[in-house]
């Protein structure tokens, strides 16, 4: 089982994710921006949290034209899989991988705390670790984290069942309380809140385990 | 020849910092503000033989993000 973090200029939480994948028994490559290939045989993409070319333009618009997201985007439309977090999910957006983007947060302040979040589906490789209905607890660290997207996409997000989470209080005036949504597929999740950093009993929570772990499990050679 | 570009938020997608401005201004008096929309303008100094379509290209792919965005080309 392989996993590849991909490591922009500005990226913060790749080693985080790293480890998190590393403990759920992945083999892990770090994989520069630059890179215009993904190493052979990779499971599955990370697309890490952080300020990716210092946020500049649009949060991830410059990330999502390096060589690398090229590599990502293949990759996915081959089939497979990919999670980004925060920056990686504004990043996966704008490379148009998953719909929709994140606007400045409604308050208008950078928010870093611990939500409630609500698993709102348990059919997909990332959330079968948990049962539907749910409540989690993981920490957000976002300036722009306000989830929008039209009413058509919404509508085919719910009717698709690719509302992976809600927020249980929505910190930041995202659309219909999301905090993360799957491909049409259900092998690309985007989420903004941070699993990564609720995956090992120092962090002072652990409920971002079951991800990985159902990852692992679904990735596992047979 | 230059091109300016201005980029705004669709109509209908929530601008809270411009509405953050519209609070400011309501606070300090100015009364007759109804609505504030905040957006970016970017100049873009091009080689001889770029056209109109080149920045509409540039526009699509980067400089506007079009699920919210929308955007004006101004040649100058």
């Amino acid at each position: 089982m392989r996993a590849a973090v991909i490591v922009f200029p500005g990226s913060n939480c790749d080693r985080d994710l790293a480890v998190a994948f590393e403990q759920a028994g992945f083999q892990v490559d770090m994989v520069w921006h630059k890179d215009a290939a993904l190493p052979e045989g990779v499971d599955i993409v990370g697309v890490p949290g952080g300020f990716s070319y210092g946020d500049y333009l649009r949060c991830g618009a410059i990330a999502a034209q390096s060589p690398i997201c090229k590599a990502v985007i293949d990759h996915t439309e081959r089939g497979g899989y990919a999670v980004g977090i925060c920056n990686g999910f504004q990043i996966l957006t704008e490379t148009g991988i998953l719909p929709g983007a994140l606007l400045r947060n409604a308050g208008l302040k950078y928010i870093c705390k611990t939500v409630g979040l609500k698993v709102q589906t348990s059919d997909s490789a990332f959330t079968q670790g948990y049962n539907a209905g749910d409540e989690i607890g993981v920490p957000i660290a976002h300036h722009d984290g306000n989830y929008f997207a039209d009413d058509a996409t919404l509508s085919t997000l719910r009717d698709q069942d690719r509302i992976a989470f809600t927020y249980t209080e929505n910190p930041n005036g995202s659309v219909g309380d999301i905090a993360g949504i799957l491909s049409e597929n259900r092998r690309v999740l985007g989420m903004m809140p941070h699993p990564e950093r609720a995956a090992d009993q120092g962090h002072g929570g652990t409920d971002g385990t079951a991800l990985f772990r159902a990852l692992s499990g679904v990735l596992a050679p047979a | 020849m230059k091109a300016r570009v201005h980029v705004m938020l669709k109509n209908g997608v929530l601008d809270p910092q411009g509405e953050a401005v519209r609070h400011a201004l309501g606070a300090m008096g100015f009364d007759q503000v109804e609505g504030v929309r905040q957006g970016k303008v970017i100049d873009l100094e091009l080689a001889d033989g770029a056209t109109e379509a080149d920045v509409t290209q540039m526009c699509e792919k980067l400089l506007a993000n079009t699920v919210i965005e929308r955007y004006e080309i101004e040649l100058v």
